[in-house]
């Protein structure tokens, strides 16, 4: 037994055990995506040409920047921790705070997006979506299916960091005790790298 | 390695705090938890039980007998819901994983407690989501435990809340898997190496891995078919492009190798019991441990042997099969492992043992028959008739659920401290092997004479099969009811358990029965193997 499993038994507390915990859980999170990305890429070879019609209909400017919004999110959750382990805990919580605003941007353009959508009787079990090609009514069940599922995540994520920042806050993560701030900001690149795989799939077939 | 003293820290059954069921329901002791489990997965499958009993009289007249067409679906349903997702995938995992696993790998709890006990807050969720679709109204599911589209679509019962109940179990179960893989790697107590972990652990871990590998697709795969309920995204709708068999894809990449979830613990605890009956070493340790892990591994590729006649291609067809063929080779290897054990060994006849016997003799029968489900032309004969029933209630209840048994008989003077009354055990278990087989071997032959599976009625060259099922399924609900019975007089007025009652070299016979409440003094070193039985 090394010396981390030994304060791990004794002290309860064990940061590689909570790591393997948490990238244990980030697994299920993308064969959670797995199932839906299967089925988008059996209809997109099944449908290919409604598909292109279909995305061609999002778009891509809403899409670039939630891109944008998200990427630069990643990057204030990784600075916070640096920050955190810099012992500076003013700039900790800034930078928690930026990535909380930045994901609910994210969200806010989402609605806009969807409501453009909706608008256009664009969405599953409407009238004018059903009278489309088949492959264009399957797109949209699962462009609202996947980045509906995405967007839950975002709020799962921001929902983590508002606790994490109240922990800052606190003084129960600190700098010398900062692993939930680790996985805190692994499951947000988690939510990140699922959408840089959504993006292009749906917004930039053409 | 001598036995610890019971210290000052008392058993872990003792009063807490100001007691009570709040002192048990919000425990994060492993051990309670394990508890907590085995009273809630106990009482389901006794309502699974009483289920599958009305489905089994209900057939002893032709036509309506006791319940209608529709009631019968709602019944096979629910009996399916139940023993699989809230009885046999959980219960030796959830039940003897927790309680166990951190004692016998040396450790004083799992990984993370508080995530244990969520995930048991997440069971009862599920088990009162399924539950509930029963008393509200519209009725509950008919669509099988299987959920296939697009009936599940369109269906007008409580599908919805039955899908729920499944997702909700299987966060339970992802958590509980988590915290397992990351218990067995964290740990594990000093020289307590791979090659010296009890077999039981193995075949946890590698349960554990199944768990969080497989079950998030069947999660998103149910999420779909709300989705599809709710809003209507055409996914597996063919009205709207979509294709059902895309369900059937994705519910067997979890539900098959969930097969394995099942049986592998039970694999795991037969591993345990053989040795220290026949008192000497497991035959093949390296073998039945990477067994486990090839189970594991070779069951997630072989789904597409539930489809066969759904219409994929041929080539598809012989992979699936093929690789069906495969897995019954680390399958094999276990039981060879098992008998090779008992050669030469110094057999003691005790309860346990007993019920090892009897799964691996009707774990055999499964097993052999689902090569013969797995082969293409004769599945196309086969399909969807009582073959397949009495194949899987051999390998799920013959094996996973007599597996459970023997565990239970096993660990139950370690968990409560109390010896059960050893002869009417071996009563009940008589009356359980004689009721499962007289229930559950005619199914193949009237599987294979063209009784299909699901149906409320039958034509009348099947009737006397049918009755001398249901017969059976008499003997079996009394051997169930005398083997209950039994352990739970045995809570209250059993004699005291030794601390090694069976002469077990595992750490947690090492601990006083009940384990204390932190399992150990101090965190032992190990120094033998798990199935080393000379001490020097």
């Amino acid at each position: 037994m090394n010396e981390t499993a030994e304060i791990a038994a004794n002290k309860h507390k064990d940061y590689t055990g909570a790591k393997i915990g948490m990238w244990l859980f980030l697994f299920t999170e993308l064969f959670l995506f797995f199932g839906p990305f299967l089925l988008y890429s059996i209809f997109r070879y099944r449908y290919s040409t409604d598909f292109i019609n279909a995305g061609s209909e999002l778009s891509l400017f809403v899409g670039s920047i939630n891109t944008v919004v998200l990427l630069t999110s990643s990057l204030s959750v990784a600075l916070s921790i640096s920050a955190l382990q810099k012992g500076n805990k003013k700039l900790t919580l800034l930078l928690l705070g930026v990535t909380i605003v930045l994901g609910a941007v994210f969200l806010v353009n989402k609605y806009f997006e969807w409501d453009a959508k909706i608008v256009h009787g664009l969405y599953p079990g409407a009238e004018a979506l059903l009278s489309r090609p088949k492959g264009e009514i399957l797109f949209f069940g699962l462009y609202f299916f996947m980045t509906g599922l995405h967007a839950l995540h975002v709020i799962a994520g921001m929902s983590v960091l508002a606790v994490i920042t109240f922990f800052v806050m606190r003084d129960k993560v600190t700098q010398s005790d900062y692993v939930k701030i680790e996985n805190g900001g692994l499951y947000w690149h988690l939510v990140d790298v699922i959408w840089i795989y959504l993006f292009p799939l749906f917004y930039l077939i053409r | 390695m001598s036995d610890y003293a019971a210290g000052a820290q008392g058993n872990y059954l003792q009063k807490e705090g100001r007691g009570g069921i709040l002192s048990w329901i919000f425990s994060t002791d492993h051990k309670r938890i394990g508890i907590l489990y085995l009273v809630a997965i106990l009482s389901l499958f006794l309502v699974g039980v009483t289920l599958g009993f009305f489905m089994r009289l209900e057939l002893i007249t032709r036509g309506p007998t006791i319940m209608a067409a529709n009631t019968y679906n709602s019944l096979f349903t629910l009996h399916g819901v139940i023993m699989l997702f809230l009885f046999i995938i959980p219960v030796t995992p959830s039940v003897f994983g927790n309680f166990l696993l951190p004692i016998m790998i040396g450790a004083k709890d799992v990984a993370f407690p508080r995530l244990n006990l969520l995930s048991w807050w997440f069971y009862m969720a599920g088990a009162f989501l399924a539950i509930l679709t029963l008393l509200i109204a519209n009725g509950p599911a008919d669509t099988g435990w299987t959920f296939y589209a697009p009936y599940s679509i369109r269906t007008g019962t409580n599908v919805t809340l039955a899908l729920s109940a499944v997702v909700v179990l299987g966060f339970s179960s992802i958590l509980t898997g988590i915290n397992f893989v990351t218990t067995v790697h964290r740990l594990r107590a000093p020289g307590m190496t791979w090659m010296r972990l009890p077999l039981f652990v193995w075949a946890v871990y590698a349960t554990a891995w199944i768990q969080i590998l497989a079950t998030p697709i069947l999660g998103v795969n149910l999420m779909l078919v709300v989705a599809e309920r709710l809003l209507g995204i055409g996914i597996f709708d063919p009205a709207k492009g979509g294709d059902p068999i895309l369900y059937q894809h994705l519910f067997w990449i979890y539900s098959h190798p969930a097969v394995y979830i099942m049986i592998l613990p039970a694999m795991g605890a037969i591993s345990e019991i053989v040795p220290v009956f026949a008192r000497r070493t497991i035959f093949g340790y390296k073998a039945v441990a990477y067994s486990s892990i090839g189970i594991a591994a070779v069951g997630s590729l072989v789904w597409g042997h539930h489809m066969f006649v759904s219409g994929f291609s041929y080539t598809a067809g012989v992979y699936f099969s093929l690789f069906t063929f495969f897995v019954a080779i680390p399958s094999a290897i276990k039981v060879y492992n098992w008998v090779g054990s008992l050669y030469k060994g110094s057999l003691e006849a005790a309860t346990p043992l007993l019920y090892a016997f009897a799964f691996i003799f009707l774990f055999s029968i499964g097993g052999l028959t689902g090569l013969i489900l797995g082969a293409l032309s004769l599945n196309i004969h086969l399909h969807d008739t009582y073959f397949v029933v009495a194949h899987f209630h051999y390998v799920k209840f013959g094996g996973a659920g007599f597996g459970f048994f023997a565990a239970l008989h096993y660990w139950f003077p370690k968990m409560f401290g109390r010896m059960y009354n050893t002869k009417l055990a071996n009563v009940a278990l008589l009356l359980l092997f004689i009721g499962f087989n007289t229930l559950f071997f005619p199914l193949f032959v009237l599987g294979f004479q063209g009784m299909p599976r699901r149906y409320y009625d039958y034509l009348p060259q099947f009737t006397n099969g049918q009755l001398i099922s249901i017969v059976g399924s008499w003997i079996l609900v009394a051997g169930v009811i005398l083997m209950v019975g039994n352990l739970i007089h045995a809570l209250f007025k059993g004699k005291k358990a030794q601390a090694n009652q069976w002469g077990g070299a595992t750490l947690e016979w090492q601990v006083p029965s009940p384990p204390p409440k932190e399992n150990f003094e101090e965190i032992p070193e190990v120094k033998y193997g798990p199935y080393h039985f000379k001490r020097d």
